[in-house]
């Protein structure tokens, strides 16, 4: 098992014929993943040639969900025409399935476009945004798995492991230490670390509680915000395996201020020092030295009973 | 990221959207300065230092050359031309340092003359983007013109909230609640109704990150002025403003990392004496934070971004060197799209075209992790290549232990 995307997952790419999204969705189809097709505005019709597979092109998001039935669309657009690809991408699903998920790559999207985007899909309860601003989601499968997104594939393997992460490349090294301790993982998930984004902490907290394959789980924060805090706080609560935390950003100088605004905003100032705190207070294993994931996992799996040594 | 401004072009901005605000003119000479003050007409004005830092009048003044501390408060009321002429060279071409401007302060070229207003109460106000909530965040005080992060601490309920909804419009009847709240009544309570719509549409669509208004006044005859204006903007929407270039200040900036994000880096410099070039943010911090915990000090917050290049990696090599207080650098690279013997030819190169003369570490995982490090063994480089971010931040650790001391 795995949380929302899987081996079957039928995955669409917008902004196909672009750079990026021929580059990735070739990346994607090698790894595994199974690409239905893709969506470029004026370029219906074309055919885009992947390994082992010709895809078609779509205008819209709403041809290419009725004639492929997918369940998934990756974002490869550029920043000031991504809110509307993702916006398009809610309706279209809402529309046709009820439900979809939406995975946004793009970085660099203004912040206010995001605001009006997920307030637009909160209304739509079985629409799922990821992103922007990540690497993606990976479910590492048998053979291959289902990558939906520019993460390095042949980093994974399956096992039981959660990994969330709001960071890219440090996404990368939470799985290698997972790896490196012989343990490998059911999904990984990077959330993003702009301001305003889609799936928290706490969504992928409560899908992997859900998930029996999933015996504990990575979670790798960055300084400001506060939403470590919050599903430490949550997690407390609500989440029975076990938790390994680390937060990027303890060294990293206090940034010069123009204002008072963003550090009054919610009482807490988002240091990585407030984040290990919160995560110690509600139980969650940390670890503050980033090369030693993979050590605190393997004495947590042990101590709960999940591992030999 | 945000963009800054200066208060003096807030203010112009808040003018062309109708947002009251007293008379007042920029200069960047004491001449100039008394010239406002005549043209003004008002008796009593604010001389106000213009930098990209709040807690301006607390803040303290010293010369450049020596030191010395020229006048405390950067921000000063005038009553006579003599005190504009004053608190003016007191204040334009030298350092201005705040709890918010970092001990090094700002050298200040900018200054704003503007009139002074009867106040009979000072009040916060400030509008930011909440990323708990998806939503521009309003929050207003009675406590204006203090320190207004000492109030949320100690009486979070003198700070009154509201949110927007995701088209950026308040619920109706939020600013006449909110104006109750902070008991204004009759005129006060129109003007203050009035401003904050026109503030929330200017946050809109002006794409901003922040609006901070600290104090926001009520004068005698009940009329509300933003007497000072503190505006960032979200740089990720700079291409659908193209007017925010010429509001650009150049010397707020670092040169260096002006220099560094035209090549697609993002570099910020540090005290310490282990240079770092990492691929990704949050590995990057990862890697200084790493550092640190085997006693190590990062020189340096540098990531090469996800499109790095030879051209790239060398100016980072460059930037990292310029830094005098750099006695070895640690490579820490996990290759996705980023292939690691592409990186590798890059060090060799840019090694040789800087001159590198301090200890390498390389850390390769990740894409073509085994070629690169090859590349790297196979090169006449003096370099250590680990396989593992402990050992790389050890064996740096290590290597500058005592460089130099």
């Amino acid at each position: 098992m795995s949380i929302w995307i899987n081996e079957s997952s039928k995955v669409l790419v917008q902004g196909i014929t672009g750079g990026q999204g021929t580059f990735h969705a070739t990346r994607m189809a090698e790894y595994g993943t199974d690409v239905v097709g893709g969506v470029t505005p004026g370029k219906g019709g074309q055919v885009v040639d992947l390994p082992g597979r010709s895809v078609p092109v779509y205008d819209t998001m709403g041809q290419a969900i009725s004639e492929t039935d997918a369940d998934v669309s990756v974002i490869y657009v550029p920043a000031r025409f991504a809110a509307a690809a993702i916006v398009e991408a809610a309706d279209a699903f809402n529309e046709i399935k009820g439900e979809g998920l939406i995975v946004c790559i793009t970085e660099g999207i203004p912040t206010l476009d995001m605001i009006r985007c997920v307030g637009h899909i909160s209304e739509m309860p079985g629409i799922r945004l990821i992103g922007p601003n990540c690497p993606g989601i990976i479910t590492p499968g048998e053979n291959g798995g289902c990558k939906v997104g520019i993460m390095p594939g042949y980093i994974h393997a399956k096992g039981r492991i959660g990994i969330i992460s709001k960071s890219g490349t440090l996404t990368y090294e939470a799985v290698a230490q997972t790896m490196g301790v012989g343990e490998g993982q059911t999904t990984c998930i990077g959330i993003g670390g702009d301001p305003i984004s889609g799936t928290g902490f706490i969504d992928c907290l409560a899908a992997f509680e859900e998930d029996p394959d999933t015996e504990a789980v990575v979670m790798i924060g960055e300084i400001g915000g506060t939403a470590e805090e919050e599903a430490a706080a949550w997690a407390a609560d609500n989440f029975s395996k076990p938790i390994i935390g680390f937060v990027a950003g303890a060294t990293a100088p206090p940034g010069k201020r123009m204002g008072h605004a963003g550090a009054i905003i919610s009482g807490g100032k988002g240091t990585a020092d407030e984040k290990f705190s919160a995560f110690e207070k509600a139980g969650i294993h940390i670890a503050r030295d980033p090369s030693k994931i993979g050590e605190v996992l393997v004495s947590v799996l042990v101590e709960a009973g999940l591992r030999e040594s | 990221m945000g963009v800054n401004i200066h208060e003096y072009q807030g203010k112009a901005l808040f003018r062309e959207e109708g947002v009251a605000v007293q008379e007042g003119v920029h200069c960047t000479t004491v001449d100039q300065a008394l010239e406002a003050y005549d043209s003004l007409g008002s008796k009593v004005v604010a001389v106000k230092s213009q930098i990209h830092a709040g807690g301006r009048g607390k803040g303290y003044l010293y010369c450049p050359d020596t030191g010395d501390l020229q006048m405390e408060g950067g921000v000063k009321i005038a009553l006579s031309r003599d005190e504009v002429e004053t608190y003016s060279k007191n204040i334009l071409g030298n350092i201005l340092v705040t709890k918010q401007s970092g001990p090094e302060g700002k050298m200040v070229n900018n200054l704003y003359i503007e009139a002074g207003c009867e106040i009979a109460h000072e009040y916060y106000l400030a509008l930011l983007v909440d990323r708990e909530e998806d939503a521009i965040l309003v929050m207003a005080s009675t406590e204006g013109g203090v320190d207004i992060e000492e109030v949320a601490e100690t009486t979070p309920q003198a700070i009154h909230k509201a949110w927007t909804d995701p088209s950026g419009k308040l619920p109706t009847g939020a600013d006449s609640a909110m104006a109750d709240s902070l008991g204004l009544t009759g005129v006060s309570k129109e003007s203050f109704i009035e401003m904050l719509g026109r503030l929330v549409s200017m946050f809109v669509s002006r794409d901003c990150s922040m609006v901070e208004i600290n104090p926001l006044v009520r004068t005698g005859d009940g009329a509300m002025i933003a007497l000072d204006s503190k505006i960032s903007f979200d740089d990720n929407a700079s291409f659908r403003h193209p007017w925010r270039a010429e509001m650009r200040d150049m010397s707020e900036e670092e040169e260096v990392e002006i220099r560094a994000n035209k090549s697609g880096l993002s570099y910020v410099k540090l005290d310490g004496n282990i240079g770092c070039l990492v691929n990704g943010a949050g590995l990057a911090m990862a890697s200084m934070d790493v550092i640190k915990l085997y006693g190590g000090e990062p020189a340096n917050f540098l990531d090469i971004g996800g499109g790095a290049n030879k051209e790239s990696i060398t100016t980072a090599f460059g930037i990292i060197l310029e830094d005098s207080n750099v006695e070895g650098i640690l490579v820490n690279i996990f290759g996705g799209i980023i292939r690691c013997d592409m990186v590798a030819r890059s060090i060799i190169d840019a090694s040789r075209e800087v001159g590198l003369s301090v200890p390498l570490v390389v850390r390769f995982s990740g894409t073509n992790h085994e070629e690169g490090r090859e590349v790297l063994e196979e090169s006449s480089l003096e370099v250590t290549t680990v396989g593992t971010l402990a050992d790389g931040a050890q064996a740096i650790v290590a290597a500058t232990v005592g460089v130099g001391a």
